[in-house]
């Protein structure tokens, strides 16, 4: 018997999403997939799932959802308030839902992003080898509206939630307003107020702010090559400066090419982050070198090894 | 960081035998991102250097490397940083650039049928009083020639076209529109442009083809890919109706 949930309220913009579909830059695909992918994987990992596996990306408000059959739920990435049936649900643990019950969210109460991962995954249609919906296109799906129905797959055997420890948990997630930096395409060409600027003082997430980039309010930059640079292939994560001077950074859904200088580009061990700014949150920027990069991402996956993780 | 450069491809056939001695400048532009950055004598060249170093890649299809934007004169390598240094990965992309490249077999010639008519045109007479033409020689010049396909960016299947006559060149639009229909030519600076799908845009549009250049759910996806030629023939609005794919 094949569980099927009902899309009661959708949310503010609910999304279904996996790890994404890197392979397709050159045909201006970006690789989209979850907002925060470290909320998904362990969110998938404590569900007994693949960490890649498909759930639900819930952004700010979330919706509510009526199961027609058993499933496992796991909540991971921001606390979005979720009820069972009125019952409050605890995030990053297995919660069992039976047939008939309604799961429902409220707004955040801090971060942006709640992931709903479902014991064995979501059944979606997928696009270009991922399920992930690329909002802007339409690449892999469309966000949620009233009605749809999900299916949740069905797996050989019953799938085996863990308990992740607490305190692995809690080095892998804490708080923090800061992203670390490093160089990237043309931060040698600004002038180094802009950098100190940059660096210096405190940014504010614009409320327009989306998927395909993070509007930061401030002070506006001095960029080089006002409209003039010539247009080249932009990393996710690079901090764009407009020619207004304001700083976008390039986040999942981004467009492949740019044509605006990058100051700097946010560390791979710090995209989460990204993805659970709310609007009007502050943050600031720290710089770090590559190597320092690249050794803080490592640290992160090996905190994600299941050995560490489950104990 | 201190890049060595990648020696290029050269393809069997002499496509790019000139180009073998001209290497491209590697910079680290983020913790999992490396660009290729080439220089040449004109556009067309430069341009033929990325395709090959591209297809290059491609073929060796390397573990960890996750994405591949050729862009102007560039080309993105975006690899997994967990499995890569950018020192090794740097190696590793020095040897698959060595190997002969596969571009000059694979690039194709694509003809697209385009309707110039008023209502699928709104900028041509902008474009024609600009350059000081009648709207058939405007016409005229704009199909005679070959474009290549630079690469595909800003939205899936937005091909980026070299060889747009000079005397045709006009500059984006002041004022973007919120509405351009799929299968819009455009027109900005010296580029040629397709919109694959409706979106807003601001370049100066002055016909529309019948064909969908992009549908993830076909094969292959995307009609063009970097290092294609394209061709334009003119259709009126009937020829349109009956090659729609839209």
């Amino acid at each position: 018997m094949v569980t099927t949930v009902e899309v009661l309220t959708p949310g503010m913009q609910t999304t279904v999403q996996d790890l994404g579909r890197p392979g397709y830059g050159h045909l201006g695909v970006s690789a989209s997939g979850a907002a925060d992918p470290l909320a998904l994987r362990l969110g998938n990992l404590v569900a007994g799932n693949c960490e890649d596996a498909a759930a639900l990306e819930m952004t700010l408000l979330g919706g509510r959802f009526r199961f027609h059959g058993p499933a496992l739920c796991v909540l991971a990435g921001a606390d979005f308030t979720a009820a069972l049936d009125g019952v409050p649900v605890e995030l990053w643990t297995p919660t069992y839902v039976r047939a008939g019950q309604t799961l429902g969210f409220g707004g955040t109460r801090g971060g942006a992003r709640c992931y709903l991962c479902f014991g064995g995954g979501l059944l979606a249609a997928a696009s270009l080898g991922s399920c992930s919906t690329h909002v802007p296109s339409g690449i892999g799906g469309r966000p949620l509206l009233k009605g749809d129905v999900l299916t949740v797959r069905e797996t050989a055997a019953s799938p085996e939630p863990r308990s992740i420890r607490r305190a692995v948990l809690e080095r892998l997630r804490a708080a923090s307003d800061v992203l670390r930096v490093t160089h990237s395409a043309q931060t040698a060409e600004f002038p180094p107020e802009s950098l100190d600027h940059l660096y210096s003082l405190p940014w504010s997430v614009q409320n327009d702010s989306n998927r395909m980039g993070v509007r930061l309010a401030g002070v506006l930059l001095e960029a080089p090559m006002r409209g003039s640079m010539t247009t080249e292939g932009a990393p996710l994560g690079a901090i764009q400066v407009t020619p207004s001077g304001e700083p976008v950074i390039l986040f999942v859904d981004h467009q492949t090419t740019g044509g605006y200088p990058k100051i700097g580009c946010v560390i791979s061990a710090d995209h989460w982050r990204i993805g659970q700014l709310r609007p009007r949150q502050t943050v600031r920027f720290v710089h770090v070198s590559f190597d320092e990069a690249r050794r803080l991402l490592l640290e992160q996956e090996t905190l994600l090894k299941p050995e560490g993780l489950f104990g | 960081m201190k890049w060595r450069a990648v020696a290029l491809p050269s393809g069997p056939d002499g496509y790019n035998r000139h180009l073998v001695d001209r290497l491209p400048k590697w910079t680290q532009v983020s913790d999992s991102a490396l660009l290729a950055r080439f220089d040449g004598p004109t556009p067309m060249e430069v341009q033929a250097q990325v395709t090959a170093l591209f297809d290059a890649i491609r073929e060796a299809s390397i573990e960890g490397v996750r994405n591949l934007h050729p862009a102007f004169r560039s080309l993105l390598v975006v690899y997994n940083p967990v499995r890569w240094t950018p020192q090794a990965l740097l190696q590793r992309l020095e040897e698959a650039g060595t190997r002969p490249s596969p571009a000059a077999k694979r690039a194709k010639t694509v003809t697209l049928p385009v309707c110039f008519s008023p209502g699928f045109a709104p900028d041509l007479p902008g474009v024609c009083a600009t350059a000081g033409l009648e709207s058939d020689e405007a016409i005229g010049l704009f199909t005679a020639r070959a474009y290549r396909v630079a690469f595909l960016g800003f939205a899936p299947g937005f091909p980026y076209l070299l060889g747009l006559p000079p005397v045709l060149a006009m500059p984006r639009r002041a004022r973007p529109r919120t509405h351009i229909p799929a299968g819009s030519v455009g027109i900005a600076g010296e580029q040629t442009g397709i919109y694959p799908a409706d979106t807003p845009g601001g370049w100066q549009i002055i016909g529309r083809t019948p064909l969908r250049l992009f549908d993830a759910r076909r094969e292959p996806m995307s009609l063009l890919l970097p290092g294609d030629e394209v061709r334009f023939v003119v259709i009126d609005e009937p020829g349109y109706e009956e090659l729609s794919q839209w």
